[in-house]
């Protein structure tokens, strides 16, 4: 064996770096193993064509917690803060919105804007208090403080007021197509808010608890959305940089080939190349398929938790579109300093429903829906002077196609994805020198993500809370001594906002100081 | 013309019926997992000292039959039970229980391991979705081969012989939860020294389609050993007095209590000694090491009980500070007569129910309508009380 840590954790996903970096500043001697050469995950910036760079999974920030900033005092520049959002039309009569603030829609729905907005962050905001906690233990060995959390929650609702209260039990297990279309008559305005409720599921804007999904985006920042200088390495390093200030180590380059298992308990971890490192204690930030089906393997854990780790949905449905250009596209209706927003295509909520239709049959959507940013126009490093990148996530592409993923599946969805896109652009084809689809396989293989799904696994009732990653493992201790889940699998869930991470190192100290 | 083939309705019949219609003379069958099953065929006492005096034939058809292959084929069974298969060889049987995460029993049965990495596991109640959930991430087939395996317990002193009249050579050294193969017509017959009677005796394994060729040779060997039909009444009184105990009667399977607390585990239902910590994970590993650190709930009792009134769906009293405290109840309970004892199987709380303690069972009973009721003193034992030494000598006696 080699030298033996306090902790070690695997992946240096943002979570993994979050975790290591508290855990250290809290004295531990800790390790950080990364298959990649690069820290940071799913939050890295890469090369996609020479001299062209981007976000390569995540590419805009939403969620990044302010305790975890706090914690680890982070510090890094964004190339674009407060960003807006623009919901294309192709006749360039789009619809902005940042912020409470919408136009290009009737009066009425921009009032009715206002006040959906303030309700959703409200409730957002109870929310987000929960998603940096441990989730407290339904069962009958809950703690003191598990039950405090229980009566806490509860007590928070309640403090929403009668009848705060009862909209938001009405609308936590609803879908977002009917309260948008309660509310508002701008086919854009319900497109685009349906695309912000389904990003990066396997849910259309009429599938349950949609708008949980949509108070999972809006927890936070209330929506705020950023985009870091130099792309999401941006904060994978600054993580990097407060880790190994903390005295962590971080080795690259270093997949991990199994988590040792000695009497029943996490001894270590033994990497590809053979070297063996050990730890009483190692965290995970693998997605929970990962962690427990091939670095633990079933053998070493029980058959109910096995079942439920087998059943976890995580199937991605976003595909990642990447387009080197050697000028900014035409947008008919676009004044040149709006390239910097974010733009969607999601043209009414019927239309995104109709994309989401196919994925339900392993088709990808014949007009998918793309939430689209051109990074390169406020960070020129990213691209070559006068050039730029185009950075999109395309829904939907099934992990599951039933013509299964080939150059050649791929391809056509590439086609098609710039097909629709040039609708909106129409000189769009003619820019591109370069072009790249991340598949949800592809996203599997380069993000080694079960399912290529980045929240690691579904955001949904049933996989939330008490229940994430599964029942009975959702303080982020598995049912292995020793054997700790920090990434998106576990609770709170997916998104660059480090509270799986932060929540799990505090689980962790917490239960040694209670040994 | 189409024909429309018959949809089997009803319950199923063994491969053995046609041969036990024959004999039947009570016609009182029941469903046991979709068979017919015979309650008993001539008269329970007679087929009852059949297993003690000569030699019973019961039908095991019913009885869930799986095949487990492939490479994974140990791991998946040392991981399903908390005794260590490891040590159990080819050839040989091993009698197992397997838990839930929560170490609460979800049933027992036994494990023969016909081949180098090959398994069939027995057990009264079906478990595809528990077992198709332990393979997960396994390299393991299982086959449900329940109906295409007929099987026969053949009980008693004189088994051996008939054994032997049949014509297996070699028998004489099979030994206790031993197995081996001999060719019958042609086809491969395995017998096992197993049972569930406690007392000297084989059990008969082979395809569906030989078993009335079988049972014609069988009832041949045996016509001059006492040969007998039994149904599940016979049997059921002698595994009360081998100690054995029975899902759905001294425990229910954990995957189908409701309610907290109604499950059990091995600790508590007296199997301690199945449970190995030192061997490599096991289901339900980590709550048996709670419960031994911290000590059971629930302890089972043999009882020997004075008078001759069976202890039926008995509460257990203890005396404590000069009052009776109820403590349990029993759930397995019948007159032996082998053993001239009132003997019972029931449930207590600990700390309870060390051998030798002497509680008390509220018997009922009714006399021509009218009900009484005794309290009768019962003796904690802790052997069983129906153990000769046939059942393990090896060669075993002619009778």
């Amino acid at each position: 064996m080699n030298d033996r840590y306090d902790a070690i954790v695997v992946g240096a996903g943002h979570n993994g770096l979050v975790c290591a970096s508290l855990l250290a500043k809290a004295g531990r001697k800790v390790l950080v193993l990364e298959a990649k050469d690069q820290v940071g995950g799913a939050a890295i910036t890469r090369t996609f064509a020479e001299g062209y760079s981007v976000s390569a999974c995540a590419h805009l920030l939403y969620q990044l917690q302010p305790q975890v900033r706090k914690d680890l005092g982070l510090e890094f520049d964004m190339s674009s803060d407060q960003m807006g959002t623009i919901a294309l039309s192709p006749d360039g009569n789009h619809v902005r919105y940042n912020g409470n603030e919408v136009s290009g829609t009737s009066d009425e729905d921009a009032a009715s804007y206002k006040d959906f907005y303030r309700r959703m962050t409200r409730f957002a905001d109870l929310l987000q208090t929960y998603l940096n906690k441990t989730p407290p233990r339904l069962a009958k060995d809950a703690s003191l403080s598990d039950l405090l959390t229980l009566v806490r929650l509860g007590f928070d609702v309640r403090r929403l007021g009668k009848v705060e209260m009862q909209e938001f039990l009405r609308l936590i297990g609803i879908n977002i197509y009917d309260e948008l279309a309660e509310r508002f008559e701008s086919g854009l305005l319900k497109g685009a808010l349906s695309l912000d409720a389904v990003l990066g599921t396997h849910l259309g804007p009429r599938s349950p608890n949609t708008i949980l999904t949509y108070l999972y985006r809006l927890a936070g920042s209330h929506g705020t959305i950023s985009a870091p200088a130099g792309g999401m390495s941006a904060v994978s390093e600054a993580l990097a940089h407060s880790a190994r200030d903390n005295g962590a180590t971080i080795r690259t380059g270093m997949p991990v080939k199994k988590i040792i298992i000695e009497n029943g308990r996490a001894a270590g971890v033994e990497t590809e190349n053979g070297e063996q490192f050990s730890s009483w204690l190692v965290v995970s930030n693998a997605d929970p398929k990962t962690t427990i089906m091939r670095l633990v393997s079933a053998r070493n854990v029980e058959t109910g938790f096995t079942r439920r780790v087998h059943n976890i949905r995580m199937r991605g449905n976003a595909a990642k579109l990447h387009l080197a250009l050697d000028g900014l596209p035409h947008i008919k209706g676009i004044e040149k300093r709006e390239y910097g927003e974010r733009f969607v295509v999601a043209p009414d909520e019927n239309y995104v429903e109709r994309a989401f239709n196919a994925a339900k049959y392993g088709e990808t959507s014949t007009k998918p829906v793309f939430e689209i940013t051109f990074p390169s126009f406020r960070d020129s490093s990213l691209a070559p002077t006068g050039k730029h990148v185009l950075s999109a996530i395309v829904q939907y592409a099934p992990y599951a196609l039933r013509e299964g993923w080939s150059d050649e599946t791929r391809q056509a969805f590439l086609d098609r994805a710039i097909a629709t896109l040039g609708e909106y652009m129409p000189d769009l084809k003619q820019r591109i020198s370069a072009a790249e689809m991340l598949t949800p396989a592809d996203i599997e293989k380069e993000f080694l993500i079960t399912g290529g799904h980045w929240h690691h696994g579904e955001l949904s009732l049933d996989q939330f809370l008490f229940t994430r990653p599964v029942g009975g493992a959702a303080q982020y201790a598995m049912p292995l001594d020793g054997l700790y889940l920090c990434g998106a699998g576990a609770h709170p869930g997916g998104g660059v906002s480090g509270a799986a991470g932060r929540n799990a190192a505090r689980a962790i100290l917490k239960r040694e100081k209670a040994a | 013309m189409t024909t429309i083939q018959e949809v089997p309705q009803g319950r199923l019949k063994s491969p053995f019926y046609p041969r036990q219609a024959e004999l039947d003379r009570l016609n009182r069958w029941h469903e046991w997992k979709g068979y017919s099953s015979a309650d008993g065929f001539y008269d329970t006492t007679l087929e009852y000292f059949s297993i003690r005096n000569s030699t019973s034939v019961f039908d095991l058809t019913p009885m869930t039959k799986y095949r487990i292959t492939g490479p994974d084929s140990l791991d998946f069974i040392d991981r399903l039970v908390t005794r260590d298969m490891r040590k159990i060889k080819p050839g040989r049987v091993a009698y197992a229980v397997w838990c839930n995460d929560e170490g609460q029993v979800i049933d027992d049965g036994t494990i023969f391991h016909l081949k180098e990495g090959e398994y069939r596991l027995c057990s009264q109640e079906r478990h595809m979705a528990w077992l198709t959930a332990a393979a997960i991430g396994m390299d393991v087939s299982i086959v449900d081969e329940t109906h295409d395996i007929a099987a026969l317990a053949v009980q008693g002193p004189t088994s051996y012989s008939v054994m032997k009249n049949l014509g297996l050579d070699g028998i004489e050294n099979l030994k206790p939860f031993g197995l081996t193969n001999f060719d019958f017509e042609g086809t491969d017959l395995m017998v096992s020294r197993t049972g569930f009677t406690g007392d000297l005796g084989y059990e008969l394994w082979l395809p569906a389609a030989k078993a009335e060729a079988l049972w014609d040779a069988l009832f041949e060997a045996g016509k001059l050993h006492g040969i007998m039909a039994i149904g599940t009444e016979a049997l059921e009184q002698s595994r009360i007095e081998a100690g054995f105990i029975a899902a759905y009667v001294d425990f229910l399977p954990a995957d189908v209590t409701v309610r907290s607390g109604r499950s059990r585990s091995p600790f508590e239902l007296g199997l301690e000694w199945l449970v190995d910590f030192k061997k490599s994970n096991f289901n339900g590993r980590r709550a048996l090491a709670k419960e031994k650190r911290q000590g059971s709930t629930w302890r089972l009792v043999k009882l020997d009980i004075e008078g001759n009134k069976p202890a039926h769906h008995s509460y257990i009293f203890a005396k404590s500070g000069g009052r009776q405290k109820n403590i349990g109840f029993t759930t397995s309970a019948t007159w032996s007569p082998v053993c001239k004892q009132n003997i019972a199987i029931g449930t207590v709380r600990t700390p309870h129910g060390n051998v030798g303690d002497k509680l008390f069972v509220e018997i009922y009973y009714q006399r021509e309508m009218h009900w009484s009721r005794v309290m009768a003193e019962a003796t904690v034992v802790d052997k069983p009380f129906w153990n000769p030494p046939r059942r393990r000598a090896t060669p075993p006696g002619p009778f």
